[in-house]
């Protein structure tokens, strides 16, 4: 397969468009275009970064140095997950139960993804590793991040429902399971969404990457189909390891609720 | 604290059992706490009150109407809400029940009604612990009675 080649001129088009979207912010006064300056120029910094890199990293084909970025995506992706929420718990809680459940969920299906789908050879092969845990953690990411907001506007909103029914003799499992329940749906509402369009609204990214760059269509949604189901097996082992931990750091064992654990 | 609701220190015993010592949900199941301002998980009465002939009764003795039970909450008037939330409590038949302000939103005539319901609940022997503002309550309600001034226990009248 040949890949298109992008040039310079295709660059300094995507540039244009993007100073079309400020230029539009300003004269409707969206008020988003010092957002979109800083957003934008995140992408290109970050993805030329992560291009280069990439790059180096492929070149050398070395387990430690796979690891090591490996291990650095977690983390970003731990400290990112946290950072989007109304309400929150104390710093400490907050960051490990959303980076715990990110990582817990995306290092399973990764593992599930390379030991047998894809087996890369060496299993550790930087080329397919390092972009397949990136997408998983992306979206793993996400479905943890929306969960622990829900649970934790849910509470703090219906603090006396959920009193009500622990002062009428409910366990803090029967008190918060049906908050726990809505918060997993929510956080996979985006994903199912994704599932129920791919191929008849949108090519999900994958596939149009992958035709894009040339492959055969038909092969490349094989690769969508298992991708998608890692995809959301992933995102449901986190959203529901985030929103069990978040709502059992929220009461104690004497099933009280515990407000006082939230950052003030 | 007596409820085990929020984190304290010291411990409660009904019979001789302590709270600390048995799960949480059993000891609440036992002894009731209701909030002045009860709190509802959904909109719809009957998913907090079986419609039952024990209800209907419950109902009729506290002076509510018949249709109450198929309104939704918010629409129902605050001493509705109350009551309701009584008769919530009381279908989980606890052995003790604490009040806070049963009757705070409640007119003379309704309060009356909920207080001889209760006289019937003590004399069934539950345990009743009432918090009112209202002093002619309390000589109504009390088989013993403590006054809180300033925040301090200001000794026992029995």
């Amino acid at each position: 397969m040949t890949p298109t080649l992008l040039t310079s001129g295709d660059l300094l088009l995507a540039g244009g468009m993007l100073c079309g979207c400020v230029a539009l912010s300003l004269v409707l006064s969206l008020g988003i275009q010092k957002a979109l300056v800083i957003a934008a120029s995140r992408m290109v910094v970050q993805l030329v970064l992560a291009g280069s890199l990439l790059l180096l990293i492929f070149g050398r084909s070395s387990v430690w140095l796979t690891v090591a970025m490996l291990v650095f995506m977690l983390a970003a992706a731990s400290y990112e997950v946290g950072t989007r929420q109304l309400v929150r718990l104390t710093p400490g809680w907050h960051f490990a139960i959303g980076g715990g459940s990110t990582v817990t969920g995306t290092v399973i299906v990764a593992l599930i993804g390379l030991l047998t789908a894809l087996q890369p050879h060496p299993w550790y092969q930087a080329r397919i590793a390092i972009p397949m845990t990136g997408l998983l953690l992306g979206n793993v990411m996400n479905a943890v991040s929306l969960t622990m907001n829900t649970v934790l506007s849910t509470i703090s909103r219906e603090r006396s429902a959920i009193e009500a029914r622990l002062t009428l003799g409910a366990t803090r499992a029967e008190a918060m399971n049906f908050t726990i329940q809505q918060a997993i749906r929510t956080a996979l509402i985006p994903t199912l969404n994704q599932m129920a369009a791919a191929g008849i609204i949108t090519l999900p990214g994958i596939m149009t990457g992958q035709i894009l760059a040339g492959m055969n269509p038909l092969e490349a949604s094989k690769y969508q189909i298992v991708l998608m189901s890692l995809i959301v097996s992933g995102n449901m082992i986190g959203a529901t390891l985030a929103a069990i931990l978040t709502a059992a750091r929220l009461s104690d064992t004497r099933g009280r609720l515990r407000m006082d654990h939230l950052a003030r | 604290m007596m409820a085990d609701l929020d984190p304290h220190q010291g411990d409660t015993a009904l019979d001789g059992q302590f709270c600390s010592a048995m799960p949480a949900h059993l000891w609440r199941q036992q002894v009731l706490y209701l909030p002045a301002e009860p709190g509802w998980w959904s909109d719809r009465v009957l998913d907090h009150i079986q419609d039952n002939a024990q209800t209907h009764g419950l109902m009729k003795q506290l002076g509510l109407r018949c249709n109450v039970l198929h309104d939704p909450i918010h629409r129902l008037s605050t001493g509705e809400r109350q009551r309701l939330a009584l008769l919530r409590g009381l279908s989980q038949r606890p052995r003790v029940m604490l009040l806070d302000e049963p009757c705070a939103a409640l007119d003379d005539t309704t309060t009356l009604l909920v207080e001889d319901m209760l006289h019937t609940k003590m004399t069934e022997g539950t345990i009743i612990i009432l918090v009112s503002h209202d002093i002619e309550q309390a000589s109504r309600m009390a088989d013993q009675r403590c006054e809180i001034v300033h925040g301090h226990f200001s000794g026992t009248i029995i």
